[in-house]
């Protein structure tokens, strides 16, 4: 039993703190905000092709480096410490896990070696996960938003995706649909007209989505056989990666309000000598490092031998409290910063954004805790009951 | 990083458990997941036999180097010890003070002699130890100690103050005491690290009430308390850094048994709470799993400390004991919910009464140790660098 990070480890994270630092301030975030995408091109450039993150995930036979979880994590920790605004995320986290746990063989082939050399962007959305506590223990059911059919022997898709990740610059879109009863998954080219795709005006400008509405639309279909137990890892993956950079981002608002409390003087003083202030930092720091040691420790489970259903119940559990952490921590910064921290100006805002952007995707915090609860404590049926 | 336990570790662990569940059986049942913190005063004679028995089967001393008697495991042994010990149920250990602070400290501090004098009792279970820093006014402020010693012609030492929060002091035959034995000094300067047996003449202990009405903690008294020449550890006036050592210690590697404890305690809340129909309430629920998961998270806390420096504290173990003693009390708050009205009277069943101590006794967890409001004002000065507050 080991909780020390490996020297290529370290390594990887340095590298993308030193990068990210340099390239991504908040100066260039702001800048990048205003383009087109929302996304500085020549970062994704040195991130995909030259620093070669999006290779981490991929498996070695397709041209990755096939490294875990912790890798990934250790660099989203980072991109959310600075609100990495490139589509790092939706195609290296999301996209590649979707399409290395449940596409067939032949997708994979295809397109992982892309994916790994930064000269595919894959975005994605994973169907939400329904269920009824009252229908038995258990019991839940994918809910994709789309509906597959066989046309001239072709599949096409028809429905609306309210949420895809910057989708407006991904070469293709992994989409899941009903076929009839049973759930399939799609590789999309958004590039067709029967997909419309509609950038949404959103209150974090920091990560872009879209709204895609497909009608007619030709697809691939691309599922391996078990989608279902498929998507349920993605998901924990997925949380656990989202969980990481909403552990940067809280970072960032804690060093923001550390620093901010120790140049500001009211009263012929530092506020940050007061004691009413450098409690409140210190239980910023308090849910931070607890939240570290939360996500990290699911990386590390992550990467072992425990059960897939183990790493599910802690990414629930991981992915509720960095939600929690985060929106404590960005409204902490502001409250900390006094007034400019209400002002566009500052970055505390750009932080308080994101952590309501981030607080209700892929399960917000009650549902994610009842989740767990249901791990713990099974519903009982109303027959076994009486 | 590697969660996953090596094919040795496993066997340790199954060697721990066999040896626990064979002994910890037959007149030793009854001790069963007993005094713990906020139940101490439960069995204490036969908690003496039980230290007895662990020694006997090489368990005191699992940590120490060998060249001092022990059995020289690695953390993840001793971490994985600590867990099976108190996963079996083990009683709360009446000779943790002197295993785990004296012992430590007279390696670190003391003279060959003193090893030898004091080293065997700790590690055969014969001879245990009570600790002696708080004073009425030096609580928070730990370096206020008002208790005087100084040195007869003899060499010997005389001691006249009072001590409190002393936990065992009527079961224990010794106590270390931190005493001001250079009259005009201040704060951390010229106290020392003194040795003291408690059945002395000079000694009087009284127990102190409390929340819970049972008596674990105490005063002792001073009045020309005699320490012999060879018990002072470390230099005389080098008191503080000896103590602050023996500090260090205490953060040790059981804190991984204590969170077994604690996962016992919260399978008794679920327990309670599917027992009394509870668990299918969706606020009880929501505050079991983020229970359940707060647990799994101080779990990799203790984790990451024991990987990290050995020697200076890392932002996760700066935050740690304001991190478990929260935890804690929240459990006992959920706790006394789920119980709802049963918890107005004491349980007869010790498992319920368990849960109406924890809801009682966790209140004294961010008090002791350092309270919450220390431990703010450590993280936000060593932690986050921020001014240090002013001192008197």
């Amino acid at each position: 039993m080991n909780f020390s990070l490996s020297d290529e480890q370290i390594m990887i994270r340095d590298a993308a703190q030193e990068y990210l630092a340099e390239s991504c301030g908040s100066e260039a975030l702001r800048a990048a905000m205003e383009l087109p995408h929302g996304y500085d091109p020549a970062v994704w450039q040195s991130i995909a092709a030259e620093l070669g993150w999006c290779a981490l995930p991929v498996a070695e036979a397709h041209g990755g480096l096939g490294l875990g979880p912790v890798e990934l994590m250790l660099i989203q920790e980072q991109a959310g410490y600075h609100l990495l605004s490139a589509p790092f995320f939706a195609s290296a986290c999301l996209g590649t896990s979707l399409l290395s746990l449940c596409a067939d063989d032949v997708t994979r082939s295809d397109w992982l070696p892309r994916l790994a050399a930064g000269e595919a962007i894959l975005s994605a959305s994973l169907p939400s996960l329904g269920s009824d506590r009252h229908a038995g223990a258990g019991e839940s059911w994918w809910q994709p938003e789309l509906s597959a059919r066989q046309e001239d022997g072709r599949w096409v898709l028809e429905g609306d995706v309210a949420r895809v990740p910057q989708a407006d610059v991904a070469d293709r879109l992994l989409l899941t649909a009903w076929v009839d009863d049973d759930l399939a998954l799609f590789l999309v080219d958004p590039d067709q007209p029967g997909v419309t795709l509609e950038p949404l005006q959103t209150w974090d400008a920091s990560r872009r989505f879209c709204r895609a509405r497909l009608s007619g639309a030709g697809a691939g279909r691309c599922d391996a056989p078990g989608l279902s137990e498929g998507l349920r890892q993605v998901v924990a993956r997925v949380r656990l990666y989202l969980a990481a950079e909403q552990l940067g981002a809280a970072q960032r608002c804690l060093d923001l309000s550390v620093s901010f409390v120790q140049e500001r003087k009211q009263f012929g003083r530092p506020v940050g000598s007061f004691q009413a202030v450098k409690h409140r930092c210190a239980e910023m720091m308090v849910r931070i490092e607890g939240c570290r040691s939360a996500v990290y420790g699911l990386a590390a489970l992550a990467s072992g031998k425990a059960s897939e259903a183990e790493v599910r119940h802690e990414a629930a559990g991981a992915r509720a409290l960095a939600t929690e952490t985060l929106r404590y921590c960005a409204g902490e910064a502001i409250q900390l910063h006094g007034g400019v921290g209400f002002t566009w100006e500052y970055d505390p805002q750009l932080y308080f954004k994101r952590a309501q952007a981030s607080a209700h995707w892929l399960g917000e915090p009650e549902s994610l805790w009842a989740e767990l609860a249901e791990q713990l404590l099974p519903v009982e049926s109303a027959e076994s009951r009486a | 990083m590697n969660l996953d336990p090596s094919p040795a570790d496993e066997i340790f662990r199954a060697e721990i458990a066999s040896w626990m569940a064979e002994h910890l059986s037959g007149r030793f049942a009854v001790l069963k997941h007993r005094g713990g913190p906020g139940d101490e005063d439960a069995y204490p004679a036969l908690r003496r036999e039980w230290e007895t028995e662990l020694a006997e089967g090489g368990w005191i001393g699992v940590g120490w180097p060998v060249e001092h008697g022990g059995r020289g495991l690695s953390i993840e042994q001793q971490v994985i010890f600590h867990e099976e010990y108190a996963r079996a149920g083990g009683p709360g250990r009446m000779g943790h003070i002197g295993e785990g602070l004296v012992a430590p400290t007279l390696m670190a501090y003391g003279t060959e002699e003193q090893r030898q004098r004091f080293l065997p009792g700790i590690r055969e279970g014969r001879v245990f130890w009570a600790q002696g820093y708080s004073e009425p006014s030096a609580g928070s402020d730990l370096a206020n100690v008002q208790t005087r010693a100084w040195r007869e012609a003899d060499g010997s030492w005389r001691v006249k103050g009072q001590k409190v929060w002393t936990s065992l002091a009527h079961e224990s035959e010794w106590i270390f005491v931190l005493a001001r034995s250079e009259p005009e000094s201040r704060g951390r300067h010229g106290l020392s690290f003194l040795l003291l047996p408690l059945d002395q003449p000079g000694v009087s202990i009284r127990p102190i009430r409390q929340i819970t009405g049972s008596c674990e903690f105490n005063e002792v008294f001073f009045d020309g308390a005699v320490a012999a020449a060879g018990d002072v550890v470390g230099e005389p006036g080098d008191g503080w850094a000896v103590a602050m050592g023996l500090l260090a210690a205490e953060r040790g590697v059981s804190t991984l048994g204590q969170q077994m404890h604690f996962a016992h305690e919260l399978e008794l809340v679920m327990k309670a709470a599917r027992e009394l129909g509870r668990d299918q309430e969706p606020l009880i629920r929501d505050r079991i799993a983020r229970a359940w998961y707060g647990l799994r998270v101080l779990r990799y806390n203790a984790l990451r400390m024991m990987s990290g420096s050995a020697t200076s504290l890392g932002r996760e173990g700066l935050i740690y004991k304001y991190a478990w003693s929260n935890w804690h009390r929240q459990l006992g708050e959920l706790a006394m919910d789920v119980l709802g009205q049963q918890a107005d009277v004491p349980a007869e069943d010790f498992d319920r009464l368990r849960l109406q101590q924890i809801f009682f006794f966790s209140r004294a967890d961010t008090i002791y140790g350092g309270t919450n409001e220390i431990q703010l004002n450590q993280i936000a000065e060593r932690g986050l660098g921020l001014p240090r507050e002013p001192r008197g």
